[in-house]
């Protein structure tokens, strides 16, 4: 894409004045972390073990369960968009229910679904002698449970966004529907994919309320960054601050390079 | 015929009703304006969309049932629709790997497309990075390198400006002259109609109103819309040996006909007289002017009076006549540059 | 996460609504009568502070208690961190330490003791009769974490009966715990007795002998800046009186 020139003249400050003052709104806050974080314990934290354990297990439940929710979501975000069916406003509002829901309440739906006498889970038990609370299976669960939404609402409306005569033109060439999605839908609409997959790990990544609740809390297997964050919190809120700290250099590192690599590339 | 065609579609506001017979190597012209139906029965073709009824038999196939990417069709799409993450060889090569080619053998033949349509140093380029005539010719090629037997060309000029048009739609006519399955275009101009086309079929609000060869139609316009599209004054009345009466003017012709009859004659076969002209009292009629554009090195006058009518005049004419808006003129037409038909 | 957030917002409204009463100086004069007061109490006393609210509120006509409940470690920080807090009651010696350290608090008095229970579900399906039973690896046990004082009070009992528990998971309250249980996700939990009560049946409860090694103390204290400082000191009385002891022991608490 080419640069836009911008309107020469004044600065809309309708505009620029309400967007300074979001963008204070939401660096404020962090400024309080930076400003009351322990620097001088930053490094001894960083190297203590569980730390790293809990920093590990963080990056990669988010990053499998940004996985599972590009195989699951962006077929759901497609079926949204470009099927018909009856119900459809219905199907679109349940895939927004982990987003209401108090992220708490979605780990004990979880558990009534998939825990050990759960709907579902009773049966994965008593035929395949899997249990998911209490596994690290159990946080990837949890947290592509909750962040599933941000994935499919941002491809569904990158697909709705999409020309879809470029699919007809697509077929009218003999491509199969699936190779249609994989080789003209897919790639057209892969900044949107990208911007859901990287909202979705974000949202994996802090999550809290549904993955203690459904997958527990124990180091090494479930206790994910921010479940250490709050267990610190309890007694040391210093070592939280860091320990906050660490979560977010790491993700925005991450997010940053991604942005660089992917979503500016076309 | 190779293509036997007999499209029905019902739609709560709208209905296309067109039977469409094209031969192999044959190029038919749908002609129509704006929400005719001209796109809709490409897209009936295509299978981009369900007919209410009706059938479409090309080559003794029945195509109703076959979704679009079962067709034998090339479809060039008014807006070309390039797949813009590809580049200019891989849209070509797309519809081959489509039927199974390999990669590299669908590359090779997309870039033998390419250098066919005169584009082979445009290979790497993005559609993004082509011009409006490029992006034309790619989509050709992209259409033409599946070899379909129908070919389906929906307004392929159009968005192209006046001078590239004319450039591609010679190159088009090439193409067209050597594509050996038939061909339905779709067009609301009358000149790429009638420089591509071998037949047309006009359509009006879903039907046809009439088919023939583009001179058939250039001559003998049956319907306002296509006497514009001509530039045909265009009227109908009541024929009686060399005489037409319409609406109270009499019109001498040169073909004796009896019954209902349609008269043309060109803007230019009018001329204009501040006073009543001497002589016969046919093929004259007062008149009011309506309005005054230039027309190319002309200038157009809308007249209304019994018959509305438009005469081209020269600028000297109008200057000397002094013809403005509200002016009273007589008009007279030739008798041999009238030209009468049955209605 | 939630309670925490009605309390900050509660909190907010009550600093609002304190500026609008008319009361300009920091500390307000002594004996003006304030139409609330705000108790920030740990999460187990839920239950029974809501009770001495309603009989506090019958004895002093007009008057309201507001409360917030909450892990004690975050009231704590609310607290530290200036919500207009009147009453703070905690479930551990060390969350109300953070608070008299920060120089809001003076002198808390010890007014409940809580004691640990195994939590079954009902059916009881790992059959669990002691807290020897907890060790057996096949048994899924939920503790509290640790940093919370509930899971504190496990790590102490479990010391002191000389077992090593393996756990599935570290809870971050006892409510939480509790929920493993009732939902049959875990054979077995440390609780306190007066969640186990609490709970109706919906989970069983096991006493056992070590639960006296690990007692866990709540203490109260009215806030030293506390807006309402009256109703403070009398609702702190009210909990250490015979009526409070009676509502607080029939929940499961001991008195001290």
């Amino acid at each position: 894409m080419s640069e836009r020139a911008s309107v020469p003249g004044r600065l809309p400050w309708v505009l620029v004045l309400p967007a300074v003052l979001g963008l204070v709104f939401l660096v404020l806050p962090l400024a309080g972390l930076l400003i009351r974080a322990p620097w001088s314990t930053l490094g001894r934290r960083l190297t203590e073990p569980q730390v790293l354990e809990a920093l590990r297990l963080s990056l990669v439940t988010a990053t499998l369960a940004t996985a599972i929710c590009l195989v699951l979501g962006v077929p759901l975000a497609w079926c949204l968009a470009r099927l018909s069916f009856p119900g459809r406003r219905v199907v679109r509002a349940l895939v927004t229910v982990p987003l209401v829901l108090p992220p708490v309440v979605g780990g004990v739906a979880l558990l009534l679904a998939l825990g050990r006498r759960g709907l579902v889970g009773q049966w994965l038990e008593s035929t395949f002698g899997v249990t998911l609370p209490f596994t690290t299976a159990g946080v990837v669960v949890a947290e592509a449970f909750v962040a599933m939404p941000f994935l499919v609402i941002s491809v569904e409306g990158a697909l709705r966004a999409a020309d879809p005569r470029f699919e007809e033109a697509a077929a009218t060439l003999g491509a199969s529907r699936w190779t249609i999605f994989r080789r003209v839908t897919l790639p057209l609409v892969a900044p949107g994919v990208v911007a859901g997959a990287v909202l979705c790990w974000a949202r994996a990544l802090g999550e809290f309320g549904a993955t203690i609740t459904f997958a527990g809390n124990f180091p090494g297997t479930t206790q994910t960054m921010p479940l250490a964050v709050y267990l610190a919190l309890e007694t040391e809120p210093e070592a939280a601050i860091v320990l906050s700290l660490v979560l977010l250099a790491v993700s925005v590192v991450i997010l940053a390079s991604l942005r660089d690599r992917w979503v500016t590339s076309p | 015929m190779s293509l036997s065609a007999r499209l029905r579609l019902v739609r709560p506001a709208f209905r296309l009703t067109l039977d469409l017979d094209v031969a192999w190597g044959e190029v038919v012209a749908l002609l129509g304006p704006n929400g005719a139906g001209k796109t809709t029965a490409l897209r009936l073709l295509a299978g981009l969309t369900r007919l209410t009824e009706g059938e479409i038999v090309l080559d003794g196939a029945e195509l109703r049932a076959l979704p679009p990417e079962n067709r034998p069709i090339g479809m060039v799409f008014q807006d070309y629709l390039l797949f813009p993450h590809l580049s200019a060889l891989d849209n070509v090569a797309f519809g081959l790997r489509c039927q199974g080619a390999g990669k590299a053998a669908a590359r090779r033949a997309a870039a033998d497309w390419l250098a066919r349509v005169g584009l082979a140093g445009h290979t790497g380029a993005r559609p993004g990075q082509l011009s409006g005539g490029q992006a034309q010719r790619v989509a050709l090629a992209r259409a033409l390198a599946i070899h379909p037997r129908l070919l389906l060309l929906d307004e392929p000029l159009a968005a192209l400006d006046a001078h590239t048009r004319l450039e591609i739609r010679a190159h088009l006519r090439r193409h067209l002259d050597a594509f050996e399955g038939a061909t339905v275009l779709v067009t609301h101009d009358p000149l790429d109609a009638m420089v591509l086309a071998d037949r047309l079929i006009v359509i009006e609000a879903g039907a046809v109103v009439q088919a023939g060869t583009p001179a058939e139609v250039a001559r003998r316009p049956r319907t306002d819309y296509v006497a514009r599209l001509v530039g045909l004054n265009l009227y109908r009345g009541t024929a009686q040996g060399r005489a037409v009466e319409v609406d109270g003017v009499v019109f001498t012709v040169a073909e004796p006909l009896d019954g209902p009859a349609f008269v043309a004659f060109s803007p230019s076969a009018v001329a204009l007289y501040r006073s009543r002209p001497d002589g016969t009292p046919r093929n004259v009629w007062e008149a009011r002017i309506d309005g005054v554009e230039r027309h190319g090195d002309n200038v157009r006058i809308h007249l209304e009076g019994p018959i509305a009518a438009v005469a081209d005049i020269t600028p000297a004419a109008v200057a000397e006549l002094d013809l403005t808006p509200g002016t009273h003129v007589w008009a007279s037409v030739k008798a041999a540059e009238t030209h009468a038909y049955p209605a | 996460m939630f309670r925490r957030v009605s309390g900050l917002v509660l909190a907010a409204v009550l600093a609002v609504s304190a500026c609008g009463s008319g009361e300009e100086t920091a500390t307000p004069a002594a004996g003006a009568p304030a139409a609330a007061a705000t108790v920030f109490a740990a999460a187990s006393l839920t239950e029974t502070f809501t009770e001495l609210g309603k009989a506090f509120e019958a004895a002093h006509p007009g008057t309201t208690v507001k409360f917030n409940f909450g892990s004690s470690a975050t009231l704590a920080t609310q607290i530290t961190q200036g919500a207009p807090a009147d009453v703070f009651a905690a479930a551990s010696p060390a969350t109300m330490k953070t608070v008299t350290d920060a120089g809001l608090a003076a002198n808390p008095t010890v007014f409940v003791k809580n004691k640990l229970q195994i939590a079954v579900p009902p059916d009881n399906p790992a059959k669990i009769e002691s807290l020897k039973d907890l060790t057996d690896p096949k048994v899924k046990v939920a503790l509290c974490a640790e940093q919370v004082p509930c899971g504190a009070a496990a790590v102490k009992a479990l010391d002191a009966a000389g077992l090593k528990v393996t756990p599935v998971t570290l809870e971050q309250d006892v409510k939480a715990t509790l929920t493993k249980v009732e939902l049959g996700e875990v054979d077995a939990a440390l609780v306190y007795q007066t969640d186990v009560i609490a709970s109706a049946g919906k989970v069983t409860g096991i006493p056992f002998p070590e639960a006296d090694q690990a007692i866990n103390d709540y203490p109260i204290a009215p806030l030293s800046k506390a807006p309402a400082s009256d109703l403070a000191r009398q609702f702190v009385e009210l909990v250490l009186s015979p009526q409070g002891k009676d509502v607080l022991t029939k929940a499961g608490f001991q008195a001290p």
